[in-house]
């Protein structure tokens, strides 16, 4: 087998065309940015007969320059990702191969997209969304990670070797590298071997999985915590407030890398602290919705216990199998019960990164319920005889919910950076796994002699966040129109 | 004002009693110790060995004594070992020594006195804290003041997209794709040094520029876009409208009425940014294998270096704390509009 090349032969009239439109993009861009300081301002002109005509001479040719060239550039991406797929393998060289490897996620993207601007007026929030370029195009670097992570880690899609899988004799590998004769498996590492001759690409691919699960769903439970707690200490104010705020401060002002290093080693893990933490923090969730239900429901109390019963069953047994461990302080619930085991690793990196978040969502929290309980239909609420619960969570919650939408998007790709943080110095996640931060680690060891290891997983957990933030832009953009 | 200095400064104190604690705790939890006792001792100790090493040494004592003592508020202890040795935690003639006292304990990694390695390392970060917030603090104000004075123009796109792109950048992100462009020969621009520990002597542009540049562009972003929105909210401002109205320069507008009344918010930002940048140190001075303070904190942290960490935390929690009072003090001063009774 050959090495591959990046393009092949598909690069031999696509690239110098991508390479004369990237050119021109960025010419025309840095002459925007300089002459915006000098040229006249865009003006429209009415004409005496009825047309209207676009005054700005050679800023408006550029503008109209950097529109086109932009243009030509997305398409000839898009021509290296469509011939990637179509062409029979070979012919393509890395990227080509790539997207034929991403065959799925561009379909569910296309499915996704298709669906939701057909049917964006109906949508909410949601669809209006695809009102924006901004949230559109970090709605997209969102989903391709996500239904990356789905499609490995639900059924063993898109990566070409197993994440693990050793082949002597591609260590450090440049990408494209065929695999040595005799070995089954796909014909080449896309991205090169690293260090340990693991291939990359699948490495990175499934790096996806564990920071899709992990991220979204520490920062729903960050949301808990802060919720429950924040919105009582805005609402009710006084000691209540004074005692909350201090501890979210007291927490806040620990610098995060320090409290990842006194939480997440093994000393510390035995002693058990992780563990109680856990179960401080995850029982959270039980309160809010239990709270939720009987404030809103305590009327029709026959309606209200089966409601509570079915979701506070199915809650605790969740709550109750997730914290009972072997090998660690609680371990209580007989086998049949216990539902799954989580590694003690996941689990302390988890808790962690909950303990990190959920002081900055208790002060965002807590500062939206000071300033919302003012207001009118509080004070109706409050006269109808509603219980402050109800009104907390049933009037004042509703109405904070845009800037809590786009603080949970950011608040995700914080996560992210946080978990990469924590992957960069060894900590919680075993050593092999193949989450981006981890990879990360084990590439800057060589990064001066070897790139290639380290390069696709940082750039991956770029495109993440910086999708997540794009989105939250376009959100937050989006909701103040109404 | 003096009052609210003083209730802040409270507040300050008792938050910083609290953290040390917990970070005393948390240092001091038996698997710690046991660790201490057999890596200071042998490999091999059994369980009562250690027991005993621990007790000799004043480590089971309970944990309030223990704390107090390492403040300096209590006396040190004085113990009679088992094995016939009496052994003090102070020097002869002194009864409290601590934190307080000024002494800070010893490293068991570098073998040296704390408040040694505490001085060397913080002089090093400070060497790359000057220069991070040189290349910081203006480079993100003037790309949130050109970013904000024309709201919705071509330059506040992409300006504002320049600064979502670095705030999506977290170092060890940033610090892998910069030494990959520009300190190995793959894109052929092998301008600078990818390592950093040339530069603890010796600072020049081609070994400093890169930790530098990889510190700055995380927490640039962030400033830049609080300037933006505070110059844009000004930009509305009636005053200003007013003097365009006379007929006032643009330039003028901005440089004299507009400027002075946004730099009022990314004061507290840039304040508050500075814990901040101490993760970004810890990170970079790793990955660059420059030996500062992060790189200390790393080397503590990971080697179960109880009294180097201690030192490393209090010194932490301090800048963080000092830098939330002096944002907090500076805001009242700067704005006017804000009176405390």
């Amino acid at each position: 087998m050959e090495p591959l090349t990046w393009t092949g032969n598909v690069g031999d009239f696509l690239n110098p065309i991508f390479w004369i439109a990237a050119v021109i993009l960025l010419v025309s861009v840095i002459a925007q940015i300089i002459l915006s300081f000098f040229a006249e301002e865009m003006t429209l002109q009415a004409n005496p007969d009825g047309t209207l005509m676009r005054r700005g001479g050679l800023f408006g040719l550029v503008e109209r320059l950097t529109k086109y060239s932009f243009f030509a550039v997305v398409l000839i991406v898009l021509a290296y990702i469509i011939l990637g797929v179509v062409l029979p393998y070979g012919s393509v060289g890395i990227v080509g191969n790539m997207a034929k490897q991403f065959t799925p996620v561009w379909l569910a993207l296309i499915a996704t997209f298709a669906l939701s601007i057909t049917f964006k007026r109906s949508l909410g929030l949601y669809g209006k969304l695809f009102d924006s370029t901004v949230g559109m195009i970090g709605f997209g670097l969102v989903m391709f990670w996500v239904f990356t992570a789905g499609f490995a880690g639900m059924f063993d899609m898109l990566a070409t070797h197993d994440p693990l899988q050793q082949i002597s004799g591609l260590k450090n590998k440049l990408p494209g590298v065929p695999l040595p004769e005799g070995v089954e498996g796909y014909p080449h590492y896309l991205l090169g071997g690293d260090n340990l001759a693991r291939d990359v690409f699948s490495r990175m691919v499934y790096g996806s999985v564990i920071v899709i699960a992990i991220a979204p769903l520490a920062t729903v439970f960050a949301f808990m915590v802060g919720i429950t707690l924040g919105l009582p200490a805005g609402y009710y104010g006084g000691r209540l407030d004074t005692i909350l705020s201090f501890l979210a401060n007291l927490i806040l002002a620990f610098p995060v890398i320090l409290l990842f290093y006194l939480l997440v080693t093994p000393e510390i893990v035995a002693t058990g602290i992780p563990t109680f933490m856990a179960t401080v923090l995850f029982i959270f969730p039980l309160v809010f919705f239990g709270v939720l239900i009987n404030s809103r429901y305590h009327t029709q109390p026959t309606q209200r216990t089966i409601m509570l019963a079915v979701v506070l069953g199915v809650l605790g047994l969740l709550y109750l199998s997730l914290i009972s461990q072997e090998g660690t302080v609680f371990n209580f619930m007989p086998a049949a019960l216990d539902l799954f085991d989580i590694s003690s690793g996941i689990l302390v990196v988890f808790v962690s990164v909950v303990f990190v978040n959920s002081p900055t969502v208790f002060r965002i929290v807590r500062g939206l319920a000071l300033d919302l309980r003012t207001r009118d239909y509080v004070a109706a609420a409050q006269t109808r005889g509603e219980s402050s619960w109800y009104v907390m969570l049933w009037e004042i919650l509703p109405n904070a919910r845009g800037p809590l939408i786009v603080d949970f998007c950011l608040r995700i790709g914080y996560t992210t950076i946080l978990l990469g943080t924590l992957g960069f110095f060894g900590l919680g996640l075993p050593p092999e796994s193949p989450d981006w931060g981890s990879t990360i680690n084990e590439g800057r060891k060589l990064l001066l002699i070897f790139v290639h290891p380290a390069l696709p997983p940082a750039l991956a957990l770029l495109s993440l966040v910086l999708g997540l933030n794009l989105l939250a832009d376009g959100l937050r953009e989006e909701s103040l129109k109404d | 004002m003096g009052l609210f200095i003083l209730r802040r400064l409270g507040v300050m104190i008792l938050t910083a009693l609290c953290l040390t604690f917990i970070v005393f705790w948390l240092t001091n939890l038996y698997p710690n110790l046991e660790k201490l006792a057999k890596t200071q001792g042998n490999f091999r100790m059994s369980d009562e060995a250690v027991t005993s090493y621990l007790t000799n040494r004043g480590y089971t004592q309970s944990l309030p004594v223990k704390y107090g003592q390492w403040l300096g508020v209590l006396p040190g202890w004085e113990i009679e070992g088992s094995d016939g040795e009496l052994r003090r935690r102070c020097e002869e003639g002194q009864n409290y020594c601590g934190v307080l006292q000024g002494y800070w304990g010893y490293s068991t990694v570098f073998k040296e006195d704390v408040s040694k390695i505490i001085a060397t390392r913080l002089a090093l970060t400070g060497k790359l804290m000057f220069w991070v917030l040189m290349v910081m603090v203006p480079g993100a104000l003037i790309i949130g003041i050109l970013a904000g004075m024309r709201e919705g123009s071509k330059l506040d796109r992409s300006l504002s997209t320049f600064s979502i792109m670095t705030t999506a950048t977290p170092e060890y992100v940033s610090g892998v794709v910069l030494i990959a462009v520009f300190a190995t020969p793959l894109f052929g621009m092998q301008y600078f040094k990818g390592t950093a520990t040339s530069a603890m002597d010796d600072a020049n542009f081609q070994n400093f520029f890169l930790p530098v540049i990889t510190i700055a562009l995380y927490g640039m972003g962030y400033i830049a876009r609080m300037t933006r929105a505070s110059m844009t909210e000004v930009m509305t401002a009636q005053y200003i409208r007013t003097a365009r109205l006379k007929g006032v320069k643009f330039r003028t507008i901005v440089i004299k009425h507009a400027l002075r009344n946004a730099l009022i918010a990314p004061f507290t930002v840039i304040m508050l940014q500075i814990p901040w940048l101490l993760n970004g140190v810890v990170i970079v001075e790793t990955l660059f294998n420059y030996k500062g303070f992060g790189w200390t904190l790393v080397q503590a942290a990971s080697n179960n270096d109880i009294e180097l960490l201690l030192g490393v935390s209090v010194v932490s929690v301090f800048v963080v704390l000092l830098t939330q009072l002096i944002s907090d003090i500076g805001y009242v001063f700067l704005n006017p509009r804000i009176r405390i009774s």
